[in-house]
């Protein structure tokens, strides 16, 4: 039987319940028994001192590449969920554009038990929309469901049929799922290898114009309101993009989307000197998108940060920038970069930024935690906000090291992270050199 | 304690380069030029190095001019295709150069089909680095090539119209002329339908033109791309007959323009398509004079990358320095 776990003296910052104050939180049996001052010291209780510290309900990180089945080389599932953890995520989603493909209720059984094996954060399965991602015929959202499986998406390409995508929002429905879209106009974004620009004009790459998004984006948005489904927009980057979420949203319908962090912290300019760790898709845009979708994780357009996680190997990486394959690592990142692009300037406070990294993917997806209410999962995330720290790729609990992050001092870090009542991950001072 | 080259370690295009770093190179050029008119067309200058030309595209005209310029300098050199080679086997580009460098050689002149292909070299291996042409990015011999040409016609570069003509969307020689021309002091302009426009040309510090008649009359050279032939099948164009009625340069366009107009093709040319033959054979064509000026200009960037005083380029060609 796991010891109870008292956390002492932090802050504890739930928005689900307005929660804003020093206070212990005591977790035991899996769940989160009492918040307060005063709630007693259990005999056996494993104390953690949290001065100085906002406690948090766990962050929930919709969307994740694990790579698992398939590539074991580049991460696996309990890699995966070791880097989640150590970046203060008590749950991942993960997408099922493996090898082969988790389009049917084995494979989504598979990524079940290898996430439970981990014992790290909680891994869900996300599953294909279509068999093999291949776009043509509906995979079976209801054995998945019933194996774990807690939204569906193609991720990694694009739903290109209207008529697809219709009847995907429809059907699932049926399950209460979200239907999550990689908008990407596929002929238009053809070839492209970044944004589309002055800077695409002058490195010789080819471009992706931001409508390569907001095309697939409105459709989306429209076949939403046409079947009433939700509709969840992945990794949102351009400024259009906002401004066709906000104009669904006025109208009531279903549509949610997220943002990932590279998208509010960098730009075209990181492109320079083909640095292929700046490459990702969709790609990094300019100023102007950068500033807008702060804007828009701020007023809630855009409800949620996922960090699109995509481990690469090394070698894969290390070749000519068009050739080499879209992404970066972020677990171990997000946090930082979000501390660093949205609340150091002011744009959101922290009680903002756990409702963005915690409770919004909860309740969107459906999810146990987001909260520390009594009763519910004990899945709670402790982090220095003011703690700086220097990006070293070495270290990282992933296997994955291409992040345009590396030597960069960030501010904020994920000291303890607890899933289901158990410490899964504490931050190891002297690995860091300290 | 030898000072640092005055271009640095490599050659990776224009667009790093000062304006006086590349009148450095033109200059430096023009002693070399002589040599080529020699009946003993060589001079000791890159005795004992070695040049490796690593060509992973097809390329007849830059291979053998930048060949010739090693040869001339009396550099060894060897030429390695992508077809047959290593790299036919798998080889990232990386490591094909490595294997090279362990072989102990000076220099590598790439032409490669990615963008910023001779940067990711150059940043990996000790030897100098010219970059042949690295996909739609820059090509800056040719840029330099062609900007001995305007200069020798011209005798100033500073001030003169020159508009690049075609498929600058897909053209390294358009982006290493506009910045070469403007880092001189010309005023750029660029003429060609709009979808073989880069979207941002108008960031780009250039005037555009979408008539060939409206460009003629503004300009005192014209610089002729190659259309590619794959453009019209990946649907930028439709057809080429189209392409030479609205855009080719032909003798009849280039009679009504208010003065000579020179010009300028980086090979090899599509007679009928973006070129007529008797403008590409006509009075006003240094065509083939851009050919000659390649080789004393892929001399002089060898020269100087090689550690070569530009003061000293003279006596360089009479085996002195």
């Amino acid at each position: 039987m796991t010891r109870p776990v008292l956390l002492t003296g932090g802050r504890v910052l739930d928005p689900s319940q307005g929660t804003d104050m020093v206070a212990d939180v005591l977790l035991s049996d899996g769940t989160v028994q009492a918040v307060g001052r005063d709630i007693g010291r259990p005999d056996d209780a494993v104390v953690v001192d949290c001065a100085g510290l906002i406690v948090s309900p766990g962050f929930i990180d919709v969307h994740c590449h694990l790579r698992e089945p398939g590539r074991a080389d580049v991460e696996t599932i309990a890699s995966g969920a070791r880097a989640a953890a150590a970046g203060g995520f008590t749950a991942v989603c993960a997408m099922p554009n493996t090898d082969p493909v988790i389009d049917n209720p084995a494979a989504v059984g598979f990524v079940v038990r290898q996430g439970l094996r981990a014992g790290a954060a909680r891994v869900y399965p996300i599953g294909a929309i279509s068999v093999g991602q291949r776009g043509e015929a509906l995979a079976e959202f209801g054995e998945m469901v019933d194996s774990g499986a807690i939204a569906v998406s193609d991720d990694g390409k694009p739903v290109v049929s209207a008529q697809l995508m219709r009847t995907a929002l429809e059907y699932a429905r049926t399950f209460g799922i979200p239907v999550i879209d990689h908008c990407e106009d596929p002929t238009l974004a053809a070839g492209g290898a970044m944004n589309e620009g002055v800077v695409s004009a002058r490195l010789g790459l080819k471009g992706i114009p931001d409508e390569a998004e907001e095309i697939m984006a409105i459709r989306d948005i429209l076949l939403a309101r046409l079947t009433r489904g939700h509709v969840h927009l992945a990794h949102m980057s351009t400024k259009g993009s906002v401004e066709l979420i906000r104009w669904g949203k006025d109208r009531g319908i279903n549509v949610t989307a997220e943002v990932c962090p590279h998208h509010l912290s960098l730009t075209e300019e990181a492109v320079e000197g083909y640095d292929t760790n700046a490459k990702m898709n969709p790609p990094l845009r300019t100023a102007e998108d950068v500033a807008m979708l702060r804007e828009a994780v701020r007023d809630g357009t855009i409800d949620l940060v996922a960090t699109d996680h995509a481990p690469h190997h090394y070698d894969e990486k290390e070749r000519e920038f068009q050739n080499a394959p879209n992404g970066i690592v972020g677990l171990e990142t997000a946090l930082s970069v979000v501390v660093d692009s949205l609340v150091v300037p002011g744009h959101i406070d922290f009680g903002t930024l756990v409702q963005r990294m915690s409770c919004s993917p909860a309740r969107l997806f459906g999810l146990p935690g987001g909260s520390l209410r009594a009763g519910t999962p004990a899945d709670v995330t402790i982090f220095d906000p003011a703690r700086r720290w220097t990006v070293d790729p070495t270290k990282f609990l992933s296997k994955g090291r291409n992040t345009p992050y590396a030597g960069m001092t960030l501010t904020g870090r994920t000291i303890h992270t607890v899933v289901g009542g158990e410490i899964v991950y504490s931050l190891d001072e002297r690995r860091e050199g300290k | 304690m030898t000072p640092p080259a005055p271009l640095g370690k490599d050659l990776l295009g224009l667009e790093p380069l000062s304006g006086e770093q590349i009148r450095l190179i033109l200059d430096t050029a023009e002693p070399f030029k002589e040599i080529s008119e020699r009946a003993i067309k060589k001079v000791p200058t890159l005795r004992g190095s070695t040049v490796v030309n690593l060509f992973f595209e097809n390329s007849t005209r830059t291979r053998i001019s930048f060949e010739f310029a090693e040869k001339r300098l009396s550099a060894d050199t060897v030429n390695v295709s992508s077809g047959g080679s290593s790299v036919a086997k798998g080889e990232t580009l990386v490591d094909t150069a490595r294997n090279l460098e362990a072989m102990r050689i000076d220099m590598v002149v790439i032409r490669h089909g990615a963008s910023g292909a001779a940067k990711f070299l150059a940043e990996r291996i000790e030897s100098n680095v010219i970059n042949a042409g690295d996909g739609t990015h820059e090509h800056p011999t040719q840029g330099l090539l062609d900007l001995l040409t305007l200069r020798d016609h011209f005798k100033r570069i500073e001030g003169l119209r020159v508009c690049i003509c075609g498929d600058v969307l897909h053209s390294r020689v358009a982006r290493s002329n506009i910045w070469g021309l403007r880092k001189l002091g010309a005023e750029v302009a660029v003429c060609g339908p709009r979808s073989l426009l880069p979207s941002a040309i108008d960031e780009m510090g250039v005037t555009v033109f979408s008539r060939i008649e409206d460009a003629i009359e503004w300009s005192d050279a014209l610089n002729i791309l190659r259309l590619q032939l794959e453009r019209m099948t990946a649907g930028y164009i439709p057809s080429l007959r189209e392409y030479n009625k609205v855009f080719g340069v032909t003798r009849e366009r280039l009679e009504r323009a208010p003065r000579d107009v020179l010009i300028l093709h980086p090979g090899p040319m599509n007679r009928g398509v973006e070129i007529d033959s008797d403008v590409a054979d006509g009075p006003h064509s240094v065509i083939l004079p851009q050919v000659t000026n390649g080789v004393a200009v892929r001399m002089a960037v060898l020269y100087l990358l090689s550690g070569g005083k530009p003061e000293l380029a003279e006596a360089a060609k009479t085996g002195k320095a």
